[in-house]
């Protein structure tokens, strides 16, 4: 066997095969850390890493291999979207305003990997604070979709999703607010999962649209996926929005039956511009389901139509307030103070301070990127005096029907079945000059944020250009494990 | 003062005396070395997120109780959005549509009679951290206090002098520090008040203008009677008044422009997404009935029942303390009222204030007992035991019966060893007896003082006064 093809075994072998090859000494772990590491090196150009973490994974490595302990997720070697916290490490969210900044503390997610074996390889490309569809907003350029690198990964997870894709980590965590981890997914071929809101804990993901936002994880197998979020999810005393309601196993129950599956098609995500193969995947799915004994009816969430112009209100109000704190002040990048003078000799006298309010301008200028700042004006629009009733209030009203239309369906469905996106990856500047355009790419993945319920993305087939197609698979509240079981036994035919 | 009418209202913030902070684990206490109380939570770091702290909601539960308020039991924050160096996360948790307390009111007194003041709200927020703005070499933040609770407690438009307005901020100083929910120190910070201000014609409305950094209790009333005045020599002058901040100078007693209706902020409200909306348990509603105390106004009540002068009731109620202290004084003195309020506001409180600085009792509530129970049973006289209750006050003894004996206090009482003096006095003043006995009843008095001489003002009143009657008859 050839290194270079061990490698490759290494990332493309199922976790559980993976472990098994660790635990008789087929591979070391030590070494394929290195390997991968050069690999992510070698493969600079995907631009998928912002920061490789090469001294702490082989750190982490080494204490794994030197303890007797099971470490249930020994073997997963993870590149975390850089809006999630690291102790000691960057959080650059893609911005340029985190310029220098370091995290003074571990979120609750990535601490519970890491107790659990995880490895931490490094740190992925994203839009800037996890905001666009494609990593074209990236300040630090975009990443390269593996599949065709004239191609987006998607976005705003871009980075995570191309790193898995790629073969530079085995899964990775991306960050969801409208869609940023389905999308990545689906334009990569890899599983991605949407948790419910306060599933996996907010503690040290850098808020976008606090009431949308929640961690998601992508793999290139379900099986792993669901390792990864089964480790992270529960409840956590430092995020009071996170929940209470007990995690089922859900990695152990993925070739359950499906006999008697209620899945539900909407109409709602049939209508308009879909690329005919992706349309083709979702009914080639529900045959599939059909066939394993789920019954497949048409059904209706009527207010779907809402959901991208609700989102569009509500995440930039949210994220206006959220990124009020980079003001150069305290962190990160500060423009609009005069260069530090040498020590004053011969009586000069330092120039005056400017005054606040200059520095804080000056520096959100120069820190922030147009898409950021746009919809920090948007939402600082919709909140404004005299607006808020007729834009932010009537968006949470709407919200609120987005959500009874998930509620009444579930009432005779147990799940449904979407495309992920309406193609698959765009190229590069397609949608740049048109905001609105790249918006609507998350028309099929923002109404599970609208609504809180989890959604999974699955690859399915690929288009002619071999561009991977990615399904959409949304369930209740906290079931995640029925979206792991039914995106399984899809994956197992989907080759 | 002025010829219009004059409409007050008052926003009071005060600092509550949880261990820790509203939103994270750090210590909230005053004075510790700079920046030394904070976390990723309270510094507003990215990623950080809030969790509220029990204590200081159920805090403002027991203030909302004491003022009559109506507790929100589906309540929730919201974000108040601004930018300022000492606001780490660019907004302000806070309440802005449904605060915990809603509705209330309070009493207050003073030479302008009685009345209630209506508490329109009352709700939680976190503090600001404090800016140190320098000369020249440009501002420094501290973020200790940066996440300490505070409630906001918005009376409504219905005081119309300074004095009320006075009353009333003494009136919460006193409420908050019963509860013992916030120090009331305005000096230092804990307790905060903006003012609202508008003089009009009678009949007509005004436009309120607002005060802050009333940073102590007579700043208070001089800047709103200095407010007062300005307005009043506006409307006078046909002039209009005009919406706008300003900021009490207290160094030279005077208002300046802060900012102008123009420059007002618009804070953006909105409900805070790292929270989930709060509801106030029945438990918690039970827990904070458990642990509110007896009110003041309702322990003056009952001390004006069992015969306590109502001036008295209102000395005895100024703190929660004089209450304590005064009871145990009172159940030492056989539960005379009058007897029990002559010693705690006579000797207590006026040693409290001459040596303890006015903090702190000097002579414990039990050793007042003590020596108001010697006097009580003739053991001693009163102006012993004014002379042993000074003895105590001054060296921080608790042992007056032992002063009583070292100084040999004890009253006499024993009428075999009283007649011998007495019938000496009688012998020695031979002109004396006569006039008496020849019906100046007021040589009573002379012959009273000499048995005192005599006996060092050891003799018990009551038996003196009863042997001279028997021999002098």
């Amino acid at each position: 066997m050839s290194e270079r093809a061990q490698i490759d075994n290494f990332t493309e072998l199922g976790l559980v095969e993976r472990r098994e090859a660790l635990a008789v000494g087929k591979f070391d772990l030590v070494k394929e850390v290195r390997r991968l590491s050069a690999k992510i090196e070698a493969k600079s150009v995907l631009n998928a890493f912002l920061e490789t973490t090469d001294e702490l994974a082989v750190e982490c490595t080494s204490k794994l291999a030197h303890s007797e302990e099971a470490f249930p997720l020994r073997g997963v070697v993870l590149a975390v979207k850089d809006n999630i916290a690291l102790k000691d490490h960057q959080l650059t969210c893609a911005s340029k305003i985190l310029d220098g900044y370091k995290s003074l503390f571990t979120s609750t997610a990535l601490q519970r990997l890491s107790d659990a074996g995880v490895v931490i390889i490094g740190k992925t490309n994203l839009d800037e604070f996890a905001m666009g569809s494609s990593t074209e907003h990236s300040a630090f350029g975009p990443s390269l979709n593996p599949f065709d690198n004239s191609r987006v990964p998607g976005g705003s997870s871009g980075g995570s999703a191309a790193a898995v894709a790629a073969g530079l980590a085995t899964a990775s965590l991306g960050s969801e607010t409208g869609g940023s981890v389905r999308q990545p997914a689906a334009f990569c071929g890899l599983v991605g999962i949407k948790p419910t809101y306060g599933r996996i804990s907010r503690y040290g993901l850098v808020a976008f649209g606090s009431s949308l936002d929640q961690i998601g994880v992508m793999a290139r197998t379900t099986y792993e996926c669901a390792k990864v979020f089964e480790t992270m999810a529960g409840h956590d005393p430092l995020d009071n929005t996170s929940s209470p309601v007990p995690v089922p196993d859900c990695a152990g129950n993925l070739d359950r039956p499906l006999k008697g599956l209620r899945v539900g098609l909407p109409r709602e995500y049939r209508e308009g511009t879909i690329q005919p193969e992706v349309a083709n995947s979702v009914e080639r799915a529900a045959k599939v389901l059909k066939e394993m004994g789920a019954t497949i009816t048409e059904c209706s969430l009527p207010h779907t139509k809402y959901a991208i112009p609700v989102y569009y209100i509500l995440a930039p109000a949210e994220a206006s307030s959220n990124l009020a704190r980079y003001d150069g002040v305290r962190y990160g990048l500060r423009r609009g103070t005069p260069p530090p003078t040498p020590p004053a000799s011969g009586g000069e006298v330092a120039p005056p301070l400017p005054p606040i309010e200059d520095i804080i301008r000056a520096s959100r200028q120069a820190g922030f990127g147009a898409e950021v700042k746009r919809r920090i004006m948007l939402g600082t629009y919709v909140l404004s005096s005299g607006y808020y009733d007729a834009y932010y209030l009537k968006a949470q009203k709407v919200r609120r029907l987005i959500r009874q239309d998930f509620l009444n369906v579930f009432d005779d469905f147990d799940l449904l079945l979407t495309p992920t996106t309406p193609t698959t990856a765009f190229k590069f500047g397609e949608k740049t000059a048109d905001p609105i355009a790249m918006y609507l790419s998350d028309i099929f993945t923002a109404p599970a944020n609208l609504a809180g319920v989890p959604a999974i993305s699955v690859p399915f087939g690929f288009d002619d250009k071999g561009l991977p197609i990615g399904i959409q698979l949304m369930a209740a509240d906290f079931r995640e494990d029925l979206l792991f079981q039914v995106a399984h036994q899809l994956e197992g035919v989907a080759q | 003062m002025s010829d219009y009418a004059v409409t007050i209202g008052l926003e009071v913030h005060a600092q509550l005396l949880t261990n820790t902070k509203m939103f994270c684990g750090c210590k909230a206490s005053y004075g510790a070395a700079h920046n030394s109380l904070t976390c990723p939570v309270c510094m507003g770091l990215p990623g950080a997120l809030p969790m509220p702290n029990r204590r200081a909601i159920e805090m403002a539960v027991k203030v909302g109780l004491a003022t009559g308020s109506t507790i929100t039991r589906a309540t929730k924050f919201d974000r108040k959005n601004y930018f300022y160096p000492d606001l780490p996360k660019g907004y302000q948790i806070s309440q802005f549509d449904k605060p915990i307390c809603a509705g209330g009111s309070m009493e207050i007194r003073g030479l302008f009679g009685v009345k209630r003041v209506g508490i329109t709200r009352i709700h939680l927020e976190e503090d600001a951290g404090k800016s140190q703005h320098g000369d020249d070499d440009g501002t420094l933040i501290d973020l200790n206090r940066c996440g300490v609770p505070l409630i906001e407690i918005v009376s409504e438009p219905d005081m119309s002098s300074p004095e009320e307005a006075y009353a009333y901020l003494m009136e919460i100083r006193r409420l908050v520090r019963w509860l013992e929910v916030c120090d009331g120190n305005l000096e230092e910070g804990s307790l905060r008040c903006d003012a609202n201000i508008s003089v009009a014609p009678e009949g007509e409305r005004g436009v309120p203008v607002e005060i802050k950094n009333l940073n102590s209790f007579h700043g208070v009333e001089k800047a709103i009677r200095y407010e007062i005045e300005r307005q009043s020599e506006v409307v006078r002058n046909g002039g209009k008044i005009s919406r706008m901040t300003l900021l009490w100078d207290s160094d030279k007693g005077e208002t300046r422009v802060m900012r102008t209706k123009e420059a007002a902020h618009d804070y953006r409200y909105f409900p805070e997404p790292d929270l989930v909306e709060l509801s106030i348990s029945d438990q918690m509603m039970a827990e904070a009935h458990e642990a509110s105390p007896e009110y003041p106004w309702v322990r003056r009540e009952r001390y004006v029942g069992i015969g306590v002068k109502p001036d008295d009731a209102d000395v005895l109620t100024a703190e929660k303390e004089f209450g304590e202290y005064f009871e145990e004084v009172f159940a030492g003195c056989n539960n005379e009222a009058p007897r029990a309020v002559r010693w705690v506001i006579g000797e207590a409180l006026r040693w409290r204030k001459e040596l303890g600085g006015g903090e702190r009792f000097v002579v414990s509530a039990y050793a007042t007992a003590e020596v108001a129970g010697l006097e009580a049973s003739g053991k001693i006289s009163g102006l012993a035991a004014k002379t042993v209750y000074e003895e105590m006050a001054r060296t921080g003894r608790s042992d007056p019966a032992m002063i009583v004996k070292e100084k040999g206090l004890e009253q006499v009482s024993d009428t075999g060893a009283l007649e011998a003096v007495i019938t000496k006095i009688i012998e020695d003043n031979p002109k004396e007896v006569e006039r008496y006995r020849g019906g100046d009843m007021k040589l009573k008095g002379f012959f009273v003082g000499q048995v005192m001489k005599a006996m060092g003002g050891k003799a018990d009143p009551k038996a003196t006064g009863e042997i001279l009657g028997r021999l002098l008859g």
